[in-house]
């Protein structure tokens, strides 16, 4: 809000006492058509992004259905959410996404990365392989792997029939205590060739004599990955740290078509929650509360991280 | 090239066939269930119980034309094109401009509007939608194909906003300056200059979010309910539910939406990913 008063501040500024000369005036047009040209920018943004933001400030502080008016609450849904069991287990889920993302598929882009960064025959066709998931529809990628995880038709009853009996009859999706870490693995499929597109190119940037040098003195290839690799791509980790902190809080595709949260709340996150509490249960006051929280908080992680930058963490 | 002339210099240097064989089952890893998908679609719901994954035995194309008109496509295919098309021209319009205006224009306080752009490419569906919804029905824009393109013109243009003007800040300004002297209007010098010099800049962009909304889920469930106006994610999703037994026909499906956007990432496949990467570019 504060970005978008500043912003009309500035455009406000310049717009007064200049109209001497013929320099100014057409200095002047030059200042009017830059501001046409951001027009449309701006208005669709503030209709569909930033005006609702912040009305989902407001709404948050009211009972509100989403239709007719809205009751001024004050702090009420936010006890509500401290004293609310499903916002709990919810946020528990993302936490346990937030350490599944964190690993597996950071852990497979690096390794892949790496892998790749070591050859060049072949290169381009592992690069664009690894990829093709990510450009996929997540409703095809989801009912794809219903189908391969499926307890009755799926990997396990082909294990089965090799002698492999330990998957058939699992129900993946179905299980209280399997269906979130499986609708993980889907979510990681489509996504850890991204990360590992994302860190080759990192890879790609760093000083090849930094290897060489490396090699001279003795490093072998573990020790060169940990002593020169690692530094070297060190802000596209961040990054991709903090894109998947965030990305975990604010999950909801895959879990939503997936599982709808179920069976019996298993694979709920604050995401998949909130959408049920404002389009299902029709409390969008609610919902508003929810949606603003984890914003706030996905906002104080960015914060915190822009903060230890400024502070001169070399992250 | 190096790994040549390295195998060359020294002879310790271990072989690489480790390395290929952990690449090649990564790659099996991405691309073997969009192989069994292909299989599946191929097959008779008879034989997919009796041969889950493997090649279709007897392939049947039956599935393709089924789900075509069991899906709807014939409708929904066309409610993903107006919307792709749509949010393409719209982001291409919106995003040049802007860009312009910031790269050429030295639009003040540049540095804010960027700042804010950066924002608002990272701000959560979450503290948005619900109001958002609202207002639309108020509007009367849900349940109609150009609100949700409203959307997407919001969601897609501040990414490529900022990919398009760090394309400009890099084109040469001689052109510009001689077109300005010689009395065209800035609007003929987006057209006519900037256009013809950063189209692969453009054609990024339009990758990108021609990508995203044919693929985009959330708010075209959220936006659309009447099955006439549905793109093909959401229809598929309720396509699925109603034929959930049926892998012959949902497969089949699956792969009419995903044939398009894969033949194209093939063909492009360079230019989308230097695209969709680039945010991470600037981390």
């Amino acid at each position: 809000m504060e970005v978008n008063e500043q912003t009309v501040r500035s455009a406000t500024r310049p717009g007064g006492g200049v109209k001497r000369s013929s320099g100014r005036a057409l200095r002047r047009k030059r200042l009017l058509s830059a501001w046409l040209f951001m027009l449309p920018l701006l208005l669709v943004n503030v209709l569909v992004i930033l005006g609702p933001s912040v009305a989902t400030v407001y709404y948050s502080f009211t009972d509100w259905s989403g239709l007719g008016p809205a009751e001024w609450v004050g702090l009420q849904n936010y006890t509500d959410i401290f004293s609310d069991g499903d916002f709990w287990g919810a946020l528990g889920h993302n936490l346990l996404w937030t350490v599944i993302f964190l690993t597996v598929p950071i852990g497979m882009g690096l390794g892949g990365a790496f892998l790749l960064s070591q050859i060049t025959r072949f290169q381009m066709i592992f690069r664009v392989l690894y990829f093709i998931p990510y450009v996929m529809a997540s409703v095809v990628n989801a009912a794809l792997w219903q189908n391969i995880l499926d307890p009755d038709r799926g990997v396990g009853s082909v294990l089965a029939n090799f002698g492999i009996p330990w998957l058939d009859g699992v129900s993946f999706f179905g299980s209280e205590r399997l269906a979130l870490p499986a609708v993980a693995f889907v979510d990681n499929w489509h996504w850890w060739g991204f990360v590992v597109l994302l860190f080759l190119t990192a890879l790609q940037s760093v000083d090849k004599e930094l290897y060489e040098a490396a090699r001279i003195d003795g490093a072998n290839r573990w020790q060169q990955f940990v002593n020169v690799t690692i530094p070297g791509i060190r802000a596209t980790l961040v990054f991709v740290v903090l894109i998947t902190i965030i990305g975990s809080l604010l999950v909801f595709d895959y879990i939503y078509i997936i599982t709808q949260g179920g069976p019996a709340g298993a694979s709920e996150v604050v995401g998949t929650l909130m959408y049920k509490e404002a389009f299902g249960r029709f409390e969008a006051g609610y919902a508003a509360a929810l949606g603003l929280g984890m914003s706030f908080i996905s906002g104080i992680i960015v914060l915190v991280f822009i903060y230890l930058r400024r502070r001169g963490w070399e992250i | 090239m190096t790994s040549v002339t390295q195998g060359r210099r020294s002879r310790r240097e271990p072989s690489k066939a480790p390395y290929y064989v952990v690449l090649v089952l990564l790659a099996l890893f991405a691309v073997g269930p969009l192989v069994v998908l292909l299989f599946n679609s191929l097959k008779t719901s008879a034989e997919i119980g009796r041969n889950p994954l493997g090649p279709p035995l007897s392939p049947v194309f039956e599935n393709f034309s089924t789900a075509w008109s069991q899906g709807g496509f014939a409708t929904t295919m066309v409610n993903s094109a107006i919307l792709t098309v749509g949010t393409v021209v719209g982001v291409c319009i919106i995003s040049g401009a802007a860009a312009y205006a910031m790269a050429r224009l030295d639009l003040p306080g540049t540095d804010v509007v960027l700042l804010y752009l950066f924002v608002a490419s990272a701000l959560p569906f979450q503290l948005f939608l619900v109001p958002l919804f609202f207002l639309w029905s108020s509007l009367q824009l849900t349940n109609t194909l150009i609100g949700l393109i409203i959307i997407y013109w919001a969601i897609f243009s501040p990414f490529a906003t900022l990919l398009l003007r760090s394309y400009l800040v890099a084109l040469p300004r001689g052109f510009e300056d001689a077109a300005r002297i010689d009395g065209a209007t800035e609007l003929q010098i987006l057209l006519r200059v900037i256009l013809p010099l950063s189209w692969p800049g453009f054609l990024t962009i339009a990758l990108v979010s021609g990508l995203g909304a044919w693929n985009e889920f959330l708010f075209a469930l959220t936006f659309i309910q009447d099955d006439a106006l549905k793109p093909v994610t959401t229809s598929f999703n309720a396509f699925q539910s109603n034929f959930s037994r049926d892998w012959g026909l949902t497969s089949a499906a699956g792969i009419i939406i995903i044939v398009p956007v894969v033949i194209l990432f093939l063909l492009l496949q360079r230019r989308f990913i230097s695209g969709l990467t680039a945010g991470g570019l600037k981390g």
